[in-house]
């Protein structure tokens, strides 16, 4: 059987979700966090590109909810909750949140990658949204995607390959 | 934001120059370790959406070989010198004392060469550009990096991500012969250091 497969990308600071059929995909995660959602019996895949830990730190004009673990999270629940997928059903996986370059004097601008997979965590707690895997941390890069037919979740890496979680 | 979509041609005009005196006193620092002649395209300066920021280099999934320091003192900021691995194996070639065995994979030897390169341009792009303002600025001891473009660049985008969804790039490149793109540049001022470049250079800005 042969069938093109939509592919949905997804750009930093920014999600999006697939239904039924295709695969979502986020590149060149370093210090973000690609958090996924997946309902498997309705078929529905969301991916956040998160950015940012917190919306507290922001001070820009016009919010961008897409950015920041604490609110992108809400945001693709709802967006995936609007297409028919039930919250219940649901079922996290993240990777990413790495830290690409390491120094001596790490202020917490400089640990973004690890506080970005805390307030993802946190927030998932929050939304009693389980995670059932990730890959976080390291100093590498990853890109990431998943099928909405089986909800694995590819990572791919320069240094380490590929892994399915 | 809005202001550097509207900055005045002037204050382009001298982020260009920023940009050009940094790169040019890094160009000629590493024709001087290569013994050949550099060239130095024209510092674009430009307000980029974060997505379009890899894609400067190739994309956001691009190998890239990337030097990292971050800039503190009066105007913080990231400095970026990027190398795509061909430019990269050929810049090691051309040092005596270092054999390239493979295209693919980096050696001890190598991976130390290529940081010491990245100290070198980085640190008189810097001192450069801290001359050329009277500004205070001191490096953070550089990075080096081997890894997707897009993982490396983001991680100088954070200080403009607590703003908005862009930053503003000043990104020089190096060329050698036959117009290759042998290096870039990227220094990603922090939002708050506009104001104080422009002051010391005596260039009005709101």
């Amino acid at each position: 059987m042969i069938e093109d497969l939509q592919i949905v990308k997804v750009g930093m600071a920014d999600l999006n979700v697939v239904h039924g059929s295709g695969i979502i995909r986020t590149t060149g995660l370093g210090s973000c966090v690609g958090l996924t959602l997946y309902d498997s019996i309705a078929h529905i895949a969301g991916l956040a590109h998160v950015m940012l830990p917190s919306s507290d730190t922001a001070r820009e004009g016009q919010l961008n909810l897409m950015k920041y673990a604490d609110t992108a999270i809400p945001v693709l629940l709802e967006k995936m909750e609007k297409l028919g997928g039930q919250r219940r059903r649901m079922v996290a996986k993240m990777a990413g949140g790495a830290q690409m370059f390491a120094f001596n004097s790490m202020s917490d601008t400089m640990r973004i990658g690890p506080r970005n997979v805390e307030n993802c965590k946190e927030m998932l707690m929050k939304l009693s949204l389980p995670l059932l895997a990730e890959d976080t941390g390291g100093n590498f890069g990853r890109t990431i995607e998943m099928n909405c037919q089986t909800g694995i979740l590819h990572i791919r890496s320069v240094q380490m390959g590929v892994k399915e979680i | 934001m809005d202001i550097f979509r509207n900055l005045a041609e002037i204050n382009v005009d001298v982020l260009r120059e920023v940009g050009n005196i940094g790169a040019g006193h890094a160009a000629t620092a590493l024709s001087r370790l290569v013994d050949k002649p550099i060239d130095m395209a024209v510092p674009a300066v430009r307000m980029l959406p974060f997505d379009e920021i890899a894609e400067q280099v190739g994309g956001p999934e691009q190998l890239v070989i990337a030097t990292f320091l971050r800039v503190e003192g009066d105007a913080p900021g990231n400095l970026f010198f990027i190398l795509k691995p061909h430019a990269s194996k050929k810049l090691l070639r051309s040092l005596s004392g270092i054999e390239v065995i493979s295209d693919d994979d980096y050696t001890e030897m190598e991976i130390s060469a290529l940081s010491e390169i990245g100290n070198i341009l980085a640190g008189s792009y810097l001192s450069s550009l801290a001359d050329f303002t009277g500004l205070y600025m001191t490096p953070t001891v550089p990075a080096l990096a081997i890894d997707m473009a897009g993982a490396i660049l983001s991680f100088g985008l954070m200080q403009f991500g607590q703003m908005g969804d862009g930053a503003l790039l000043i990104d020089t490149t190096f060329l050698e012969g036959d117009e290759e793109v042998e290096g870039q540049f990227f220094l990603i001022p922090d939002p708050s250091s506009f104001a104080k470049i422009f002051r010391a250079l005596g260039v009005p800005y709101e």
